[in-house]
């Protein structure tokens, strides 16, 4: 399911705290940008940025109300489960994106980062040896197909770092 | 008929065997569950660099046409929908399979889906020239309240708070300001280096539709998800064929209701499915026997949701507004190709449009007919564990973002617009707004600009941007859209509120 399609239709089930801090996060960013907006040179550069700036921060102030007084009502929220579910797959992917790409080699990294994030979060046991043979296997081939795609079809040149 | 001209272009064998690839690779991927055709299409793009911008948007659109329908195949087998757009479907569908008639819904899906999409592609055929001419009237003040409505549309239709969704499109719109101003070199909202050439619009549509979809399927941790496919029995294909043609009211309701539904900015197959099956269950003689495996909802459903196709690419090529998201995606695919959607579109690049649009054309015929050979395999892959599917898209996307410029800032930027849009997305902002915003930012800047320079040598700029009859008319849409929305909101709000609602 496209998840642009549910969490918009699904109930509130978020706390009115789990409201303000993303209201509050993008009020403050909504002032940063009509803030810029005013403050920088050229003015000229700046006069679409003003009005668009202006309408957000306007919005974004009447979502933080709405949040504040608890009448927001669109969108379920994180779970305290899937929090504790997506927090290692977010930094798994962060360290790969940020970090191991381009200090290890694109391809290092994204097999480790493939390999890494499938056993994760596989349900097949991680005693059995046949499932480790499995997550070495799929990994293998989808690093193959992508290079094929990638390096053979498309000629994109990887950032290599200490590897390849 | 200028397009039979240029049929010659779809037959010419790399086009051809693209269209051939993007249709069978978009059935597998559509009844994939959790890749939305949205995201197959922004996960193309970069695929297409290499290509002929011809050849590019074949691919693209076989995607965009075969993935809506291979949504159908998951969602009769195992009763999950490959994509929004085949909720409706899976209500007879899965019925229907599980009465042993599992290939009679495979083979009316498809058949009313290939249907639906010719009807589409036709209305496309038909309509975009002459909305293309009229669309050459437009001044810049009138393609700057365009580009407003369409963001205003989007954000309002696409959210259920109607705050959240406009305020999802300023967010897009700020995006597409940061880097360098166009005219005076200025530089705009540049907080890190990875900014400096700014957003990339196939960097974003990469992060904000694949990388909220790895998180989601990562958001059920280890746990085991227990997928119960049914058997497909044979089932002569005359006889199914027959049954869809003798469905005419549930064909043309669908096929009225998807087209309808696709000429307006932003709404989607989704509700095109569920507005037809309703309509159909309404007008039905035996109302009961739907969700209970009657075919009509299959065929209503799926002939909606394709015949939706062809029309939202109708003002995606006029006037540069997408009808839906995935059609917002395939925008991006035009202007990485150098092709400008608007009135001259059909002059500059016809060979390029008209090869495009019968290839959709073409691709429709050949949905159906590998549709129909493909299901039964494609279900196979419906059963691809999460954990596999999560880590290949997130693979996949890293390299798509990088392969647009080979620049690691692209896959920062890719990675951080997709995780702020999960968070985003939880607390009920949307993504089609914000990426519409994205999209329609540098339209809507530059016709504003260029207006207020127009508005300083006349009359000045309330009169140029606010008086006369089209400016007023597409206010009037503006505040229309808009004032919609907070009354549907104020009224789903006032009725949760009433005694025995809450």
């Amino acid at each position: 399911m496209n998840p642009s399609a549910t969490s918009a239709s699904d109930p509130s089930t978020a706390s009115r705290v789990g409201h303000l801090v993303p209201a509050s996060l993008v009020l403050a960013l909504a002032a940063v940008v009509a803030w810029l907006s005013y403050t920088q040179e050229p003015a000229s550069a700046f006069l679409f940025p003003r009005l668009i700036g202006t309408v957000m921060l306007a919005l974004a102030l009447w979502n933080f109300i709405r949040a504040a007084m608890g009448v927001s009502k669109v969108g379920q929220g994180i779970a305290v489960t899937t929090w504790l579910n997506i927090i290692p797959g977010i930094a798994l992917m962060a360290v790969f994106v940020f970090f191991a790409a381009k200090y290890f080699g694109f391809y290092v990294a994204s097999t480790a980062a493939f390999f890494l994030l499938y056993s994760g979060y596989d349900p097949a046991p991680h005693t059995a040896l046949s499932s480790w043979v499995k997550r070495v296997v799929i990994t293998a081939a989808f690093m193959g197909v992508i290079y094929a795609l990638f390096t053979l079809l498309l000629k994109v040149q990887t950032p290599r770092g200490m590897f390849l | 008929m200028e397009f039979l001209q240029y049929f010659g272009g779809v037959f010419e064998p790399v086009s051809f065997l693209l269209l051939l690839g993007g249709t069978v690779g978009g059935l597998i991927l559509g009844a994939t569950p959790g890749l939305s055709p949205t995201m197959a299409v922004a996960l193309l793009i970069p695929f297409t660099f290499q290509l002929a911008p011809t050849q590019g948007l074949i691919l693209l659109g076989a995607a965009y046409t075969s993935t809506v329908a291979g949504g159908a195949v998951s969602a009769i087998l195992l009763r999950i929908p490959g994509a929004p757009a085949n909720i409706a479907t899976a209500l007879d569908g899965n019925a229907m399979a599980k009465q042993g008639r599992a290939a009679e819904a495979l083979h009316v899906s498809f058949l009313s889906s290939g249907i639906g999409g010719v009807i589409g592609v036709f209305l496309l055929i038909f309509l975009t020239p002459v909305l293309a001419k009229w669309a050459l009237m437009f001044g810049p003040s009138h393609l700057f309240w365009m580009a407003i409505l369409g963001v205003t549309v989007i954000g309002s239709l696409d959210s259920k708070s109607f705050v959240k969704g406009l305020l999802s499109g300023c967010l897009g719109l700020w995006l597409s300001m940061i880097g360098y101003d166009d005219i005076q070199g200025a530089q705009r909202f540049i907080f890190h280096d990875a900014l400096t050439g700014g957003v990339s619009i196939i960097t974003a549509l990469i992060g904000i539709f694949a990388i909220p979809q790895v998180i989601e399927m990562l958001s059920a941790g280890r746990k085991r998800q227990d997928v119960s496919t049914v058997v497909v029995h044979k089932q002569p294909f005359l006889d199914s064929l027959k049954l869809t043609l003798s469905s005419v009211k549930s064909l043309s309701i669908g096929t009225t209701v998807g087209s309808f539904i696709g000429l307006i900015p932003g709404v989607g197959g989704q509700i095109a499915g569920l507005l037809a099956y309703d309509q159909t269950k309404k007008f039905s003689k035996d109302p009961e026997s739907f969700g209970q495996g009657n075919p009509q909802g299959v065929i209503a459903a799926e002939s909606a949701n394709n015949a939706m196709v062809g029309p939202s690419l109708v003002p995606l090529l006029t006037l540069s507004i997408p009808g839906s998201p995935t059609a917002a995606v395939l925008l991006g695919g035009l202007l990485i190709h150098g092709i400008f959607p608007g009135g001259d579109l059909f002059d500059n690049h016809p060979d390029v449009i008209w090869t495009f649009i019968n290839s959709m054309l073409i691709g429709q015929i050949l949905m159906v007919i590998f549709g129909i050979w493909v299901a039964a395999y494609a279900a196979k892959v419906a059963q691809v564990p999460k954990a596999v599917m999560a880590s290949a898209v997130l693979v996949l996307a890293v390299f798509g973002a990088y392969s647009v410029q080979q620049s690691m800032g692209d896959v920062y930027v890719m990675f951080v617009l997709g995780v702020g849009m999960y968070f985003l997305e939880k607390f009920g902002f949307s993504a089609a707004p914000l990426v519409l915003g994205l999209i329609l930012g540098p339209i809507a800047e530059a016709n504003f600009i260029q207006g207020s320079m127009i508005a300083n040598a006349m009359n000045g700029p309330v009169e140029y941007f606010l008086m006369g009859p089209l400016n007023l008319f597409l206010i009037a849409l503006v505040v229309a859209s808009v004032g919609w929305s907070f009354f549907t909101t104020h009224r789903e709000n006032r009725n949760s509120k009433e005694p025995g609602n809450a």
